[in-house]
């Protein structure tokens, strides 16, 4: 038996994902039979929706005033959030999948590369959401989520160590040097880099990942290369071995160390908040490091109609007409604290100031790239700069060769 | 490493009813048969077994899935002709093990083979069919600029028809044949509520054609060019046009705004003929495409070499690391002289316990370069990239691998080293052989007889060991001479993983993983047949 783990692990890993590889030494081959909790009826009134931990509650308020208005019966089926989008990609053409689930915009270009998603039309209620918002579930005209949150990352300053925002990078390393602390800047690296986080640095050099056309949707033309590029990669190389940037600086090191006093600032999403309770806190834009305006990634938390889904009727009503309400949104920002995608619930939750920060530092930011090339990207982007930082390789050979590797990977695939 | 016990062994003993062990004389009859205690015993598993069956076959219809529904009422059918013929008496035996092996081995094998033919994977991820769905309603957007309307869906006869109220307070309405027009009826707040000729239809008469309503399309006038009306949650509508056009019998896609026409291609995308293609595609045959991709790309021809040269190196170290330490524990704690053996026998097959995946994880924290157990607080601080240097990473990899394998190993080298039975030994010292001696002619070669078959099938199990390697290291550190994301610990099954897209850093393909996989199960089979044919020469000892 012991030759033939490796062989089932192999074959599943291979044909299903890596999750049902988990699973499937115990499984009964009925198992994977559908179970009557994941099929839909056909009668007219139930709706499965696929949801993550944080999002259960709010969504299960908005799906009982659907329940009670309309006598749906709504499911939830809670999942982890990184499964979602491989098992929706596998389930939906098997007619086993949700009529909705939650997900990132940037999951668009694989979603509708495999026909997986349905248009939704938004009518009226579009102008009622940020415009980065609806941009960013838009593919070719046409809409494809209901977006509820927009989060991006800021600048988190602790005002107990540093009374004032800094205008410059330069500005918050010495602002962070003068109040004496361990970390001058906290920015998450870890050995294999951290891009998302440190992309406002990289953009204040005028170096984005891809070139915008100009409605804002990204074509799959590398623009992180050139001058701008090099410079940048010298600029890391430079801090890293100030000391300013270190690689060892993980995740939970940096909101550590934050929590504890031991930096004025960290660079980071809302998501940090949690841990930073009793802190005296204020949200400013990124510093810029190369003198343009430092752009985050937005990202936008939605949710998607399935294209197989059979009460597609049912899924539209529940989001369009429930889903968009500010009274959801609003639960959605209570239960996640992403600040909600519309306009009038995002007023609302402004009221906080630190919301209303992250929100001001968002008007600026770009959306992630939602186009399948980026994936490409992420495989070299990260590690390339974690080697920089190091003093591992040399900042602009390194740099130049991670842009001819994701051109060689972007013309194979 | 873990050591799961073989599920169809045991699945097999809970299912066999009760049957004698041997055949016996003809005259003697089997317990099973004579409406003994035995036979109720077999009717009730049998019921059991297929009430489940019939349950797993009505699901199965339930959900149209035929071929589950086929191999169930085939497997049904086998299992009560075997269990109920007086023919079958080996059968009966074997029947269990069978069926386990069809579904948890050869499904996923034949299935990981049929795979591997095909480009299963983004952008083909279903059939055509559903690829034509797709692209059909991903191009029909509504018409920029325009409004939209409350709207009321209504029935004439057998025809649905939406009711709108136009802004000049007008009710229109129109069915799939007759274009809107305007009618005298009523309208409530902005809603068409009374429509003459049409009766409303309420919203659960509404939910029970759902799929018509969405699928119905009013025109808006005579001239198509117009669009038509269209609703998705049936209280909205707006007016859309389509972009593109399936054409049945001719098998294209018109493009309705250019003109131009796409044929589906062998690769399972609709192409045009200057070569753009719309964008979702479906799952197609390819043949040998896969393994042609799989050893043409020349971007991986240098990564490949080292990474099949460390796999070798990591499954064969681990298993003589492991083993070796096993073994040497296992002679120590054998040792009769030895107090409190049984303490000591248990805390060490304490790594074993921990899941495997779990142990990899906390490695990878306790070997952090900076805030790392081991550097901070066994090293006093050095900063020892343990996991981030390419020798030490593979030495860390392979002395996780120690930790978590060497309980296995000492448990059946103990195992194998107390079957070895006195006599023999004692044999050997009348007739003057040392110590040494002893150990390599005698306690040795009686040894491997019993552990070399597990010996190669940790060997496997270790060339595949993707779960170490993917919580410890991910594969890193990278090489920093290729150009594609691999690093110094990958092994190829990691290897397959990175290359097939399904750690996300490409499109994922899995018609090129099962491809690869397919690969990966020669060498390994090829190896274990050739090592299990060698240890029969040991048996000849026995």
């Amino acid at each position: 038996m012991r030759r033939s783990i490796p062989l089932v692990a192999v074959a599943l890993g291979a044909a299903l994902t890596l999750t049902a590889c988990g699973g499937g030494d115990t499984e009964e081959p009925e198992a994977s039979e559908p179970t009557a909790e994941e099929t839909t009826e056909t009668d007219g009134g139930s709706l499965t929706i696929w949801v993550d931990e944080t999002r259960q509650a709010a969504v299960e308020a908005a799906a009982t005033a659907f329940e009670e208005e309309t006598g749906t019966t709504v499911e939830l089926v809670q999942k982890n959030f990184d499964d979602i989008r491989p098992d929706f990609l596998a389930q939906v053409p098997t007619g086993e999948g949700p009529d909705i689930t939650v997900g990132a915009h940037d999951w668009l270009g694989e979603l509708t590369a495999n026909g997986v998603v349905a248009p939704i039309e938004l009518g009226e209620a579009s102008s009622a959401f940020e415009e980065v918002a609806v941009a960013a579930f838009t593919q070719d005209g046409q809409v494809y989520g209901l977006p509820y949150s927009v989060e991006n990352i800021a600048l988190i300053r602790n005002t107990d160590l540093a009374a004032e925002a800094p205008a410059t990078w330069d500005d918050a390393v010495a602002a962070g040097q003068a109040a004496g602390t361990e970390y001058p800047i906290l920015i998450q690296m870890g050995e294999e880099g951290d891009p998302y986080t440190m992309y406002p640095l990289q953009t204040s050099f005028g170096a984005p990942v891809f070139t915008q056309n100009e409605d804002g949707s990204y074509k799959p033309e590398l623009a992180l290369g050139g001058e701008a590029g090099n410079a940048f990669a010298t600029w890391l190389q430079a801090q890293g071995a100030a000391g300013v940037l270190d690689t060892a600086v993980t995740y939970d090191v940096a909101v550590e160390a934050f929590a504890n006093g031991q930096s004025p600032f960290i660079i980071g999403g809302p998501w940090m908040l949690g841990s930073f309770e009793g802190l005296n806190l204020e949200i400013d834009p990124i510093p810029s490091a190369g003198g343009q305006p430092a752009q985050p990634f937005v990202g936008v938390q939605g949710f998607y109609i399935s294209a197989q889904s059979e009460n597609d009727l049912l899924a539209n009503d529940f989001l369009v007409n429930f889903m968009a309400t500010e009274e959801a949104q609003m639960a959605l920002y209570e239960a996640g604290g992403r600040p909600p995608a519309l306009v009038a619930a995002a007023d609302a939750a402004s009221a906080d100031p630190i919301t209303a920060g992250f929100r001001e530092v968002g008007s600026e930011a770009v959306p992630m790239p939602s186009i399948p090339e980026m994936g490409s990207v992420w495989a070299f982007w990260g590690v390339t700069e974690a080697q920089i930082v190091s003093g591992a390789a040399e900042p602009v050979a390194a740099w130049e060769k991670m842009v001819s590797d994701i051109q060689g990977a972007l013309d194979a695939s | 490493m873990s050591t799961p016990h073989p599920p169809q062994v045991e699945a097999a003993r809970a299912m066999a009813p009760e049957q004698p062990p041997a055949a016996g004389t003809p005259r003697r009859t089997s317990h099973a048969r004579d409406f003994g205690r035995g036979f109720v015993v077999k009717l009730i598993l049998m019921a059991l077994v297929n009430a489940l069956g019939v349950y797993v076959v009505l699901a199965a219809w339930g959900e149209e899935s035929y071929g589950i529904m086929w191999s169930m009422v085939a497997m049904l059918v086998v299992a009560d002709y075997v269990y109920f013929s007086r023919r079958a008496l080996p059968l009966k035996y074997i029947v269990p093990g069978l069926v386990f092996l069809l579904a948890y081995q050869i499904f996923t094998v034949v299935y990981t083979g049929v795979v591997a033919f095909t480009n299963y994977g983004d952008g083909h991820n279903s059939t055509k069919q559903d690829a034509i769905e797709f692209l059909l309603i991903s191009n029909e957007r509504r018409v920029e600029g325009s409004p939209t309307y409350p709207v009321t869906v209504v029935r004439a006869g057998d025809q649905l028809g939406f009711a709108i109220v136009n802004a000049d307070g007008e009710v229109r309405v129109g069915t799939a044949e007759q274009p809107l027009q305007t009618v005298d009826g009523t309208a409530t707040d902005g809603v068409a509520s009374e429509v003459p000729g049409y009766e409303v239809l309420g919203r659960q008469e509404i939910l029970e054609n759902a799929d018509d309503v969405t699928a119905l399309r009013v025109p808006v006038s005579d001239d198509a060019e117009d669009g038509s009306l269209r609703t998705q949650d049936a209280r909205n509508a707006f007016v859309a046009k389509s972009f593109l056009e399936y054409d049945e019998e001719a098998d294209v896609m018109r493009d309705l705004s250019t003109g131009a026409v796409y044929t589906p291609s062998d690769e399972g995308y609709f192409v045009a003929e200057d070569g753009t293609r719309l964008q979702t595609g479906w799952r197609v045959n390819v043949g040998l495409d896969n393994f042609a991709t799989a050893f043409g790309d020349a971007r991986y021809a240098t990564p490949f070499f080292k990474i099949l040269a460390w796999t070798f190196a990591f499954a064969i170290l681990s298993v003589l690391t492991t083993f070796l330490l096993g073994l040497f524990l296992a002679i120590v704690f054998n040792d009769p002289r030895l107090r409190g053996r049984k303490i000591y026998r248990t805390l060490l097959i304490l790594p074993y316990a921990v899941p495997g995946f779990l142990a990899a994880l906390l490695w990878s924290g306790m070997l952090n370069r900076r805030y790392g157990f081991v550097n901070e607080m066994l090293l006093g601080g050095a900063e020892v990239g343990w996991l981030t240097d390419p020798t030490l990473a593979k030495l860390s990899v392979l002395g996780v691998n120690l930790w978590l394998g060497f309980p296995y190993m000492f448990l059946i080298a103990t195992g194998a080293l107390q079957a070895i039975p006195s006599d023999v030994l004692e044999a050997a010292k009348i007739d003057g052989a040392g110590r040494i001696r002893t150990w390599w002619s005698v306690t040795m070669p009686l040894l491997l007889v019993s552990t070399a078959p597990l010996l190669i099938s940790s060997f496997a199990f270790n060339f595949n060991n993707f779960t170490l390697i993917y919580m410890l290291t991910r594969g890193g550190p990278r090489f920093t001479d290729a150009s594609v994301p691999l690093g110094h610990t990958d092994i190829l099954i990691s290897m397959v993983y990175s290359v097939s897209g399904l750690d996300g850093t490409a499109a994922k393909n899995y018609g090129l993983a099962s491809a690869l996989s397919i690969v990966i199960f020669v060498i390994v089979a090829t190896i274990s047949a050739l090592a299990f044919r060698r240890t029969r020469s040991l048996e000849e000892i026995n």
